[in-house]
């Protein structure tokens, strides 16, 4: 900061408090005014961190054959979520059991803590169906492909778990909030202007977990906001806060706090996870053409993963733990691979089903002429 | 998807394109998306159409917008006992179900009949009897419709009146039968009529009903152009003399 001269056409930026309990180097400390995320991280067993490194390692593998894949013509699209696992593996699993989640389409990460299968999510993108995992048994609902409806959702989900008064009633069984995950472009919707102020005049249970990777598919986020997301939710009553969301910890830690509170009546929060989407938009996209490759460099040296294995191996976490992971993405890659090429086409019939509930005699006649004019023309599959 | 069953209401038709998106690609979707785990039992309010004098947003017709998506319900009851019915069975839906509610005639009192059981939320109803043409009509117009008819047979012109009841899905079997008697049909709404719901059934009856008909379906209904300020309003709106135009048409085929 001595170089006056050179930086005096910058504006000056005033440091953003951030949580951050895991440096890039991997060294970790809680400083003193984030204590309590501290303590939440005290609680994890050797277990619990072996299978925070298990599933980011899982997700990133995921991801790589995924875009493989679409690049074969096997999928549509690839939507890829590499640099983000940290914030998705740690805020997925500070997510409670009875809590729901509301994702957009790049929360991979989230989904596998809450048991959706992979296959599913290739399924979708490959056009078997639009969704494809129970959404109430999961608890991970739907994706959303228009980004920032699912806000909304979250919210109105949340007043409704509130209606029902499973909030604040001390009984842990029975508490539940909400969580909606989305990216720093969908905050410039206004479906989630409307959220934020939803949920807080309603005192709505409901936790915002923003995603800033920077990138907005071509916009960047010096672009499209004065004020640091973080505080986005501040003049409608939502309290926020920025955490390093390539900290795997710091994401668990903040999503477990908040999410405790937002059950136990404390109204909704946002969390601003800084990170960066090491990838494209999805597969239809060329980063290249807006972003230099030495920002993503940059971001490479913070690699939530890196930083967390030599967190790991300081612990004493030995090779045969990391080989094991090594192994298991070579044959989760093949495994995947092969359940993808042995996909089926849907029946024809799934055209039609469930546009309603109820039956529907347009719907039902032009489910019968689509079978006549099929065996009219001969087979179809 | 909390179990709960929603019924909303926006303030006028002019203002629900703010939330279009949400009801056309969201909440009409959802349960196909969903492959059937996830149902959407929401009831949207909407009252609609002109002829209260009111400022712009006020006055219009959005209907065709919403029966052409996928996924959603669309019934305009056009009087009281209908209301009260309608309303109770688009509740019991297990779908999203939009209510458009003809605003011009909540003052419009009539009985309502608690003792009958109502008729199924998608039939279209009979209302008046004739043998030279069918007038389809729907919400606020099925009173425009009623009077043509009444002064029709003043003049010894014969016209049976269906109020369509609901506009997604629509009650063909009621309206193919009509014009099978009738051999003519005019449709009567208070929206533009270019794509819209006259439109549709135009069409529908051409093809289903070709060879009973002794002229083609005339459409009646507002001129396509955005709503006009409430002093043109009454020039705007169909009402039973552009009905009666029609009919001389129809009938001088």
């Amino acid at each position: 900061m001595q170089e006056t001269a050179k930086l005096a056409v910058v504006t000056p930026q005033p440091e953003i408090p951030m949580l951050q309990l895991l440096a890039p180097d991997g060294t970790y400390g809680v400083p003193k005014e984030y204590q309590r995320y501290g303590e939440v991280i005290e609680t994890l067993s050797e277990d619990d961190l072996k299978k925070f490194y298990r599933d980011m390692a899982r997700i990133r593998r995921f991801d790589i054959e995924a875009i493989a894949l679409q690049r074969q013509g096997q999928l549509g699209l690839w939507v890829p979520a590499i640099g983000q696992e940290g914030a998705q593996i740690g805020s997925g699993y500070g997510v409670g059991h009875s809590d729901h989640i509301f994702p957009s389409y790049r929360e991979h990460g989230v989904a596998i803590t809450h048991g959706v299968e992979l296959m599913s999510i290739l399924k979708m993108m490959r056009g078997v169906n639009h969704g494809g995992w129970d959404p109430e048994e999961t608890r991970f609902h739907l994706y959303a492909i228009v980004l920032g409806t699912q806000v909304l959702h979250a919210v109105g989900y949340a007043m409704g778990v509130k209606f029902d008064g499973l909030v604040g009633t001390g009984d842990k069984d029975k508490d539940l909030a909400v969580i909606s995950y989305m990216g720093d472009g969908a905050t410039a919707e206004g479906d989630v202007s409307e959220s934020l102020l939803f949920a807080a005049v309603n005192d709505a249970p409901v936790v915002f977990f923003v995603q800033n990777n920077q990138w907005a598919i071509s916009s960047n986020i010096k672009d499209v906001t004065r004020v640091p997301l973080y505080r986005r939710g501040e003049g409608f009553g939502v309290p926020g806060m920025r955490i390093d969301g390539n900290d795997v910890l710091a994401s668990y830690a903040a999503t477990k706090i908040h999410m405790d509170e937002a059950r136990s009546g404390q109204g909704p929060f946002l969390i601003e996870a800084l990170t960066y989407r090491i990838g494209a938009h999805t597969t239809s996209d060329d980063p290249s053409k807006y972003r230099d490759e030495a920002e993503v460099d940059e971001w490479r040296a913070k690699d939530p993963i890196a930083r967390f294995e030599v967190f790991l191996r300081r612990q004493g976490i030995s090779d045969d733990f990391f080989e094991e992971v090594a192994s298991a993405g070579d044959a989760l890659a093949k495994d995947i691979r092969e359940q993808t090429f042995a996909l089926t086409n849907p029946p024809l019939e799934n055209i039609f089903n469930h546009v309603y509930s109820d039956p529907h005699p347009e719907i039902d006649r032009q489910r019968q002429w689509l079978k006549a004019y099929e065996a009219q023309m001969g087979t179809h599959e | 998807m909390r179990g709960y069953k929603s019924v909303v209401e926006i303030q006028f038709d002019g203002f629900v394109f703010p939330a279009f998106n949400q009801i056309t690609s969201q909440l009409a979707k959802l349960t196909y998306r969903s492959e059937g785990f996830s149902q959407m039992p929401i009831v949207i309010r909407i009252p609609y159409g002109g002829g209260i004098g009111a400022v712009e947003h006020h006055s219009e017709s959005p209907e065709a917008y919403f029966a052409h998506t996928p996924g959603l319900r669309v019934v305009t009851p056009s009087n009281p006992n209908d209301a009260y019915w309608m309303m109770q069975q688009a509740i019991e839906s297990p779908d999203p179900v939009i209510f458009l509610e003809p605003k011009r005639r909540y003052w419009q009192k009539g009985p309502v009949n608690l003792d009958v059981s109502p008729m199924p939320l998608h039939n279209a109803r009979l209302l008046r009897e004739g043998t030279q043409v069918t007038v389809l009509a729907y919400g606020p117009m099925v009173t425009a419709a009623l009077q043509a008819a009444e002064i029709g047979a003043e003049e010894d012109v014969s016209i049976e009146v269906i109020d369509l009841r609901s506009l997604s899905p629509i009650d063909y079997p009621t309206i193919l039968a009509s014009v099978q008697k009738t051999n003519r049909a005019i449709v009567v709404h208070e929206a533009p009529t270019n794509v819209s719901l006259s439109s549709e059934i135009a069409a529908r009856i051409a093809e289903h009903a070709f060879y009973h008909l002794e002229a083609p379906v005339l459409r009646v209904g507002g001129f396509d152009t955005p709503y006009p300020p409430a002093k043109l309003e009454e020039a705007y709106l169909p009402d039973a003399d552009r009905i009666l135009e029609a009919v001389d048409r129809v009938l001088s085929y």
